[in-house]
């Protein structure tokens, strides 16, 4: 059983998406709805930790229940996208930056979700695949939101 | 016939009727002074602009002005009533500061020039556009107050000829949740229900909706219920003691931002008791498991301390939704422009589908409008939409809208949604768009936060081109200013909530060198050379008339369809409805009896979105959700405002209308009896609040925000505690500053408004903000100029504060036509 390592992983994927959640809506902040609508969806993130730690006590996990805050782990994504913006000055294509990044980093906590699902199910274990069903939903909605938003954002940042 | 003093008694006399029975008629008439009915030359059609009613009205004519105004009797939306601003707001056409010769800005200043000049600008600066980066630097920000005729023409001209996905209304700030609420629910635009249900209904709820001063002829049809034997049930969700309010068997008096709580409690009592028709859900409906899991962490008590109201009200209120045999709900501003707005207005039609009340008399929904042409700008395709209700994520319904029109499909844009009016501004901001014409709205005062709006609208690298019919603050900063007829002096349709289709013909010829805006778009679309695939032509109409037919095509087979009318028809009718076609040849009074739906996946208008994010749902997803067609029930959690109060910003701020003013007041200011009624701007707070802060009635105070402040005199009203209410309707251009605050002070509500906006409909949020207020100067004693009539009513002794009268010129004639049918 591996599970330790699922939830730790899905932990950090979760925070790692928060920050970046929050990061495009600071760095977008004249951008009003990019600005209020990742915030409302950090809420889920913080919500998925916490269930999160609550589940990793059942296999030994001490996983920190709050969000975490700015860690040198992040350090990389905010270069990443300083290195996008130091490209492409202009904000609709920074913009068109970050939710391409934003998507790929809701793909990989999803894609964590579907892991933790697969696990659960073959070890019968309810409780971790009613949390993958109750809170995988909310990822795929977080990622469809970054691909509605390249699509129509996309066409006038790139034709103009 | 007695004469009434309509200002001060808004809804005039009573004739009550019991349910089922016809609503008696009463003949509303007001003509200048010194003219009587029997000097008028003409009595021409029209129907009230206003407003979104639709009530059916003859302008009179007399010696080549407009003189009055008459309600028509035998119109199915009024039964002959008019409300104040019908009466008296005519007379703006009058104004002598009508825009009457093009303006154009040269050395930075705005001069008169012909037409050919500030055409010819406009045109070669298009041109211009369109050759260095194409129909994306073009954007086409219009109104909820031109007719069909015009909008269609806009719509072709702007999506099918210029190809620029940029083109929306004034209507998203007013009616844009009530279509993204249908089209969720519903899968696509379409009133269910009509105004006939108010004669039915045994339980009448407003959500959000101060019918009495917004829709005051629809009212005044309630108020005639209310006074008849077995009236209906009220029920009022509003932070203000409204006229309905007062009226009503419960009043809910929510805090702001947290509709969607409340209505997931009243749900949760309408499920828990089971008072729903679960064979309508079982064959009519997807979604209701769903609903019933989220609903569960509803109970009144959570719901009653999130929405800080008494837990036996909502309870009360619950019951009452619950058991109702016949259920009329209405929705407005208080739910389309406040926090989760779509979320909230679509639960109200979750209590419908749930209780299988609708397409039956008495059980209706009415998300309203706010503006009485906004139903056609959603239908042409003027705001964010394709014409016809198509869905511009479904390509068989472009490619027939490409057949229609001779063009080829990529020509019009479907790559996203049309871009919506607070995307456009902030493309203007970013410096994308670059040409942005601006058709009978005003923007410098309607849209959240001013200061922005304005640094945005007069930016050098913008061309701002502003169609309109009086200098408003918009149009003091445009490039070109295009002089406009208006209502009576052009001929047109146009649609009302309840679907009811209404002509309005020419009265008088418009002043000077004013053009109807169908002219000025047929001229743009020849001068620009436009033309279909075949290289005729692209708009084959030169009239209103070949407009409407053209229109009718479009509109064949769609819900909207319009195939059974005619200008014959309509001429002499009192009002057809649509869907008018062969199935429905005298038009259809209700929509989606039997349970039958505009939601299959080939016909809808939308797949819907997430009503959180805004994602639109893909038509996959749309397939395997909805194969069959069914209405959608779409569940919501509750998400906290974005700018609840704090210790710095105390207050919730919330702006609104007045029952005697009309948008930005460019009109109704220019009627004497409208303008002296409520002269200027007004801030409300509780009584227990001015208490606290030691305010009284009268005084000066500064109202601000993080974005700005007002200042306005202290009305102490009956709104709700921690609670602060603008109006919204005053700017500058009556004040020395022209367009903007002088020295900085300003007097505009959106000075202090957030810009934030719903993700599913794209209505800017105008009822949550936190605000602070303190006091300028003391009032010694002098009211505020508030009307006392409506929900500006002071809690104070009538003696202390005059009570709003017309005086003489404002008393209309009221002839009560007696039939059987009253008792």
């Amino acid at each position: 059983m591996k599970f330790d390592l699922v939830l730790r992983e899905l932990h950090r994927s979760e925070n790692e998406l928060a920050h970046v959640l929050l990061r495009l809506s600071e760095r977008h902040k004249a951008d009003h709805e990019t600005y209020h609508v990742a915030r409302d969806l950090v809420g889920w993130c913080h919500d998925h930790i916490r269930e999160l730690a609550r589940a990793g006590k059942d296999y030994g996990l001490d996983l920190d229940p709050s969000p975490a805050s700015d860690t040198t782990l992040m350090r990389a994504v905010r270069e990443k996208a300083a290195e996008w913006l130091g490209r492409a000055p202009e904000l609709s294509l920074l913009l068109l930056a970050d939710f391409r990044h934003l998507y790929l980093v809701a793909s990989g906590v999803s894609l964590d979700w579907e892991l933790l699902a697969q696990a659960a199910q073959g070890a019968r274990r309810k409780d971790l695949l009613a949390l993958a069903q109750r809170c995988h939903p909310e990822t795929l909605r977080q990622m469809r939101w970054a691909n509605a938003r390249l699509k129509d954002s996309s066409t006038q940042a790139l034709v103009s | 016939m007695p004469r009434v003093d309509r200002i001060a008694e808004p809804w005039g006399t009573r004739t009550p009727y019991g349910p089922g029975e016809p609503w008696p008629v009463r003949v509303d008439e007001f003509l200048e002074d010194g003219v009587r009915a029997e000097d008028v030359d003409r009595w021409v059609q029209s129907a009230s602009i206003l407003h979104s009613n639709g009530d059916g009205l003859d302008i009179a004519v007399k010696g080549g002005r407009i003189v009055g105004v008459r309600g028509r009797a035998g119109d199915r939306v009024n039964h002959g009533r008019l409300g104040p601003k019908d009466l008296y707001g005519w007379q703006a056409g009058n104004a002598p500061d009508r825009l009457v010769r093009p303006l154009v800005r040269d050395g930075g200043r705005l001069v008169e020039a012909d037409w050919d000049t500030a055409m010819d600008r406009i045109v070669r600066r298009t041109r211009e556009l369109l050759d260095e980066q194409g129909p994306s630097a073009l954007g086409f920000y219009t109104t909820g107050q031109l007719f069909l005729e015009e909008y269609y023409t806009l719509a072709l001209l702007a999506h099918g000829g210029l190809g620029t996905n940029h083109v929306d209304g004034n209507t998203r700030l007013c009616t844009a949740t009530a279509a993204a609420a249908l089209k969720e629910s519903f899968g696509s635009d379409g009133q269910p229900g009509s105004y006939t249900d108010v004669d039915h209904a045994d339980v009448i709820a407003l959500y959000g909706h101060n019918m009495a001063e917004t829709q005051t002829v629809l009212w005044t049809r309630i108020l005639d219920r209310l006074a008849g034997p077995n009236p209906p049930a009220v029920i009022c969700v509003d932070p203000r003691r409204t006229p309905v309010a007062e009226a009503a068997t419960v009043h809910l008096a929510n805090r702001p931002g947290t509709n969607v709580a409340l209505m997931n409690g009243i749900l949760h009592e309408i499920l828990a008791h089971g008072w729903i028709d679960g064979r309508y859900i079982e064959d009519h409906v997807v979604g209701f498991d769903e609903l019933r899991e989220r609903v569960e962490q509803y109970p009144p008590d959570r719901v009653a301390r999130i929405c800080d109201i008494p837990e036996e009200r909502l309870r009360e209120a619950a019951r009452l939704i619950g058991t109702a045999r016949r259920l009329l709900s209405t929705v407005l501003q208080g739910f389309y422009q406040a926090h989760q707005a779509t979320a909230a207005s679509v639960q109200v039609n979750n209590v419908h589908l749930v209780r299988g009340m609708l397409g039956r008399p008495g059980c209706g929904v009415l998300q309203m409008n706010g503006q009485p042409t906004a139903q056609n700008t959603r239908e042409c395709g003027a705001d964010g939409d394709l014409p016809g209700f198509r869905n511009w994520s479904n390509d068989a319904h472009v490619a027939d809208l490409a057949r229609i029109w001779n063009v080829d499909p990529l020509d019009i844009p479907h790559y996203a949604p049309p871009t919506h009016a607070m995307q456009m501004l902030r493309y203007v901001e970013e410096g994308s768009i670059r040409f942005l014409h601006v058709i009978g709205t005003n923007p410098a005062v309607s849209l959240p936060e001013l200061h922005r709006v304005r640094s945005i609208l007069s930016q050098d690298r913008l061309f701002l081109v502003v169609q309109d019919i009086f200098l408003s603050e918009t149009a003091q900063l445009a490039d070109v200013v295009l002089p406009a007829a208006t209502w009576g002096e052009k001929t047109g349709t146009f649609t009302n909530v309840d679907r009811t289709v209404h002509l309005s013909e020419r009265a008088v010829d418009p002043p000077g060198e004013a053009r109807p805006d169908l002219d000025i778009f047929l001229d743009y679309a020849r001068r620009l050379g436009l033309t279909d695939k075949d290289g005729a032509p692209l708009v084959k109409w030169n009239d209103a008339e070949g407009a409407f037919e053209a229109w009718k095509e479009c509109s064949r087979g769609r819900p909207c369809d319009y195939t059974g009318l005619s200008y014959a028809r309509l001429r002499g009718s009192g009002g057809i409805q649509w869907p008018c076609d062969d199935e429905h040849p005298g038009g259809g009074e209700r929509l989606y009896a039997g349970g039958r739906f505009w939601s299959a996946p080939d016909q809808c208008e939308s797949y819907g979105r997430d009503l959180v994010t805004g994602a639109p749902v893909s038509p996959t997803e749309y397939r395997a959700l909805n194969p069959s067609g069914k209405a959608i029930i779409k569940a919501a959690a509750y998400v906290e405002p974005h700018e609840p109060p704090g210790e710095a910003y105390p207050f919730w701020l919330t702006t609104g209308r007045t029952l005697y003013h009309f948008h930005t007041r460019t009109k109704t200011a220019k009627a004497p009896q409208l303008q002296r009624a409520a002269p200027e701007s007004w801030v409300e707070m509780s009584e227990a609040d001015a208490r606290r802060c030691g305010f009284a009635e009268g005084d000066l105070l500064a109202v601000e925000t993080v974005r700005g402040e007002v200042r306005a005199r202290l009305r102490v009203s009956g709104i709700r505690d921690g609670v602060l209410f603008l109006p919204f309707h005053y700017g500058y251009w009556d004040q020395p500053g022209g367009h903007e605050p002088e020295k900085g002070r300003g007097g505009a509500a959106n000075e202090l408004t957030l810009t934030d906006w719903d993700p599913a409909s794209k209505q800017p949020i105008f009822k949550t903000a936190a605000a602070r207020v303190s006091l300028v100067e003391r009032g010694r004693g002098e009211p505020s100029k508030a009307p006392t009539t409506t929900a500006s009513r002071p809690v104070t002794a009538p003696r202390d504060v005059p009570g709003t009268r017309g005086g003489t010129d404002a008393e209309a004639e009221e002839s009560v036509i007696t039939t059987g049918g009253a008792s």
